[in-house]
């Protein structure tokens, strides 16, 4: 088992070593996974896989114009929007509307998170109101005891 | 009688209608008369059991329906629209068998089957709670009844070709979907969205009846735990088939499809978690029932999406113009659902309050909103480019770079809340325990982001830093899930060893079967984990692509790939084209892969082309080779190569979340306490067993469950 156990760390251990060897994508390939083939593939532009694509490679050819041509990506965004349209870019990069996108997930996360907080806080403040208190302090001895209890009686949880 | 076998599965279709119709209307009535104790010509107890029995039957009518539609597959009947397109002569008959669920028709004729088949096993088990299982049983038959009806009248399986007159031969199953997991993962997809039906109708069933206390729970865990490892197989069984079939080197492209089938599954998890509240402390009731009336809603709302158009999807053979209907279905799914829970809301109220913000409740508290944020985001980048549309005028795509940046984050508190939920005991969690329980997952985490970064996961050096830096956490804090994980195995098991003097394994083991569902659960967070470690290494996911001749070669981080041959061939199915790669690493020939590219039905107006792709795997990486085509220009073989890290450890995953699924399933082996007597001038042999000290019961091991 230990044997096991061991080959399997060692294995996990060269797995995640093998990580670092890993060169950095390019900015051509950072780009080219932003926008989408016009194809109708439904497909990211780099990962369009069918050879004979009537889009992918004028669009592919481009890119790498722009990009050599030292082209921000904001810029590139926007030509290729002004060109094939908004559905070529493959997130909400055009500001305005599409930045509302990005935004409310996050809103709602957060907001989630305030809301719990504030309840829980309400709840145990509310509790803490309506119990009387505790007829003796805990003590450490106590606490390690409810511990020990709760650890060997979780049952049915 | 020309076209036996397509009548024979309309009459069955019409037949289970009418039984559907006639369950809910009597189901109703009887628990009506029941409820406010109104005589009927008929005794309401009596009309409930004909509700049942014709829930029991319309399973049979759907089974026949099923039946002839298989039959007709295998009988080459093209006169059958259904089975024209979806089938051929030289199709072989599992794939035949899998045209049932290929096309439009077959597969809400799947889903109808299968919701019977759910509400056959449910109405046999009635006497769990006789009246409760009614109300579910009546709910269930009004489901069925929508998906009757569009069977019916919206999308026949049954109909005729235009004229009447059969094809020699048909179209043939689409190629894609000709692999053998498409054989299994649409069933099990089915089998996880159409469970949800099961305790939403208890759900709904015990709100309309004020049932008392929390049994409507216990009777429907195990089918929502068996519900959510039916989605959960499904959904993992379509990631694996499109990373296999589809070669574009990935397994999660954030489709319609796919997204409809993330959905529920994230809220049907968030229900999992959340219902514990209420059956340990009697909380959330109201949270609860709206989880699962959502999660059965998301399953409707994502056939609704896929199959309406509303969005785009390459699952294109799902549009079709059943939309209308489905929304008129969510619209009265919530609508009664919404009517039920005002009415019976004051039966809802909690039982108990929360006592600290550290404690196990927030703790789930925390982990639903996760859940649901990650569900909304999901919904939200689904629809958004239909609202954006509206707004603009001009629809916006939201593909993986919008998922990997919104959802990752969320994905990663996620991995956090899973190592620290189990860590905090329900009430209150004492400073004391958290610094104990807590130290040495800290560690975990410190100690593998270090290794990490020592060995070379240097986030500050790549130009796009998000992704490592993604990973980096993915893979520190997993470190800190599995210690915390293995830490409270240990801790139990320690304890079972004291009693047991069992060695450390066997005792771990004594311990997962005394609670299964607690030691099942932390197994699944373990494979959630190591499927977190496998997703997280797509951020150092890398690819080539090369036109290759005889002798040409590829490099790729160690690999080298070598084009030894191409060539073609031609069978009665498709004709191909495929590349032989050796492939090296440090020099030594370590494997030859063949990626092919098939085109079916060649010299036909509905030719297609397909990938097979050719995968050398390590738990290491996976080298993953596509034949893209042929350059039109020199004929060469165009591949296209993916080194895609620890892919393998996402199906390793699956496979431990799947084995902690069904341990959590299997009844727990309860320790039987033996008495033991003690002697003290306090306390005679005759004391009663209550004045008796704690260590007095000693749990002896390897005793049945009584």
């Amino acid at each position: 088992m230990l044997k096991r156990l061991t080959q399997s760390a060692v294995l996990v251990a060269v797995a995640l070593t093998m990580l670092g060897a890993g060169t950095p994508a390019t900015r051509f390939d950072q780009l080219g996974h932003k926008l989408m083939c016009t194809c109708g593939c439904a497909e990211l532009l780099l990962e369009c896989n069918h050879v004979g694509c009537p889009d992918s490679p004028g669009l592919i050819a481009e890119l790498h114009t722009q990009v050599d041509a030292g082209a921000s990506d904001s810029a590139v965004f926007q030509t290729f929007a002004a060109k094939y349209g908004p559905t070529v870019l493959a997130a909400p990069l055009r500001g305005g509307f599409d930045d509302v996108a990005w935004v409310v997930p996050f809103a709602v996360l957060g907001l989630g998170i305030a809301a719990i907080v504030l309840l829980l806080r309400l709840w145990t403040a509310r509790r803490a109101r309506l119990t009387p208190a505790s007829p003796e302090p805990s003590s450490p001895a106590a606490d390690a005891l409810r511990d020990r209890i709760r650890n060997e009686t979780h049952y049915g949880e | 009688m020309p076209h036996p076998m397509p009548t024979f599965g309309t009459f069955s279709l019409y037949l289970a209608l009418v039984l559907c119709v006639y369950a809910v209307f009597s189901g109703a009535l009887a628990l009506w008369a029941l409820a406010h104790g109104r005589a009927l010509a008929v005794a309401p107890d009596r009309l409930r059991e004909t509700s049942r029995r014709a829930g029991l039957m319309s399973f049979v009518a759907v089974s026949c329906a099923a039946f002839a539609l298989i039959y007709a597959a295998f009988t080459n009947d093209y006169s059958v629209d259904y089975v024209l397109h979806h089938t051929n002569r030289a199709l072989p008959w599992y794939y035949k068998f899998s045209a049932l669920w290929s096309g439009q028709e077959g597969s809400l004729l799947l889903w109808a089957w299968l919701l019977a088949a759910y509400g056959f096993v449910l109405r046999l088990r009635h006497k769990a709670d006789v009246t409760l299982t009614a109300y579910a049983s009546t709910i269930l038959a009004g489901i069925q009844i929508f998906f009757l009806m569009l069977l019916v009248f919206a999308a026949p399986p049954f109909a005729l070709v235009p004229g009447g007159v059969a094809p020699a031969d048909g179209f043939g199953l689409n190629p894609l979907l000709q692999y053998p997991e498409m054989v299994i993962h649409p069933p099990m997809l089915y089998l996880g969205y159409v469970g949800f039906s099961v305790p939403f109708a208890f759900a709904l069933g015990a709100l309309m009846m004020r049932y008392p206390g929390e049994k409507w729970i216990h009777i429907t865990r195990r089918w929502t735990m068996v519900t959510w490892l039916f989605l959960t197989c499904g959904i993992c069984l379509g990631m694996h088939w499109a990373y296999a079939v589809l070669g574009w080197g990935g397994y999660w492209g954030w489709d319609p499809v796919e997204n409809a089938s993330l959905m529920p599954w994230l809220a049907g998890t968030a229900f999992l978690h959340s219902v514990m509240m209420q059956e340990k402390r009697g909380m959330m009731k109201g949270w609860n029932v709206w989880l699962i009336f959502i999660t059965f809603m998301l399953s409707i709302l994502g056939t609704l999406l896929t199959r309406s158009g509303l969005v785009s999807s390459v699952h294109a053979f799902a549009q079709s113009s059943i939309g209308d209907w489905f929304v008129a279905f969510l619209v009265i799914v919530f609508a009664v659902c919404l009517f039920t829970f005002f009415y019976q809301r004051d039966h809802l109220r909690a039982e108990n309050q929360f006592e600290s913000l550290v404690s196990r409740e927030s703790s789930f508290l925390f982990n639903n909103l996760v859940l649901l944020a990650a569900c909304f985001t999901v919904l939200w980048g689904t629809l958004f480019p239909v609202l954006s549309e509206y707004v603009q005028g001009s629809k916006t795509t939201l593909n993986a770079p919008f998922y990997n940046r919104v959802m990752v984050p969320i994905g990663l508190f996620l991995i956090l809340l899973t190592g620290v939920g189990p860590l905090l005991a329900w009430r209150s969690t004492s400073l004391r325990a958290i610094r104990r329980n807590f130290v040495l997952p800290c560690i975990a985490i410190l100690a593998t982001a270090v290794a990490l970064m020592l060995f070379g996961v240097h986030p500050w050096a790549d130009d796009d830093a998000t992704g490592s830096i993604y990973a980096l956490v993915c893979f520190s804090l997993g470190a800190g899930v599995i210690t915390a994980i293995a830490a409270e195995f240990l801790r139990g098991a320690g304890v079972v060893r004291t009693q047991t003097s069992k060695n450390l394994l066997s005792s771990a083991i004594l311990l997962t079967r005394r609670n299964t569902r607690r030691y099942g659960g932390y197994i699944i967070h373990f494979g959630i984990v190591v499927m977190f470690i496998g997703l997280a290494g797509a951020a150092f996911n890398q690819s080539k692509e090369l036109e290759m001749g005889f002798g040409d070669s590829i490099q790729i981080n160690g690999y080298k790939i070598v084009c030894q041959s191409y060539s073609q061939d031609t069978n009665a199915e498709y004709d191909t084209d495929f590349a032989l790669l050796d492939v090296f690493h440090n020099s030594k020939k370590i494997t030859r892969l063949t990626p092919e590219h098939r085109t079916y039905f060649p010299d036909t107006d509905h030719a297609q082309a397909s990938t097979v792709v050719a995968i050398h795997s390590t738990l290491a990486a996976d080298l993953y080779t596509v034949f893209e085509g042929t350059s039109p220009d020199s004929g060469r073989p165009i591949i296209k190569v993916f080194l895609n890290p620890l892919v393998n450890w996402i199906w390793i995953g699956v496979g431990i979340v799947i084995l902690g699924a069904i341990i959590a399933l299997v009844p727990p082996v309860l320790p039987v306490t033996r008495r033991v007597e003690v002697l003290t001038p306090a306390h005679t042999p005759s004391s009663p067993p209550e004045a008796l000290p704690l260590a007095a019961k000693i749990a002896t091991p390897e005793m049945p469950h009584a």
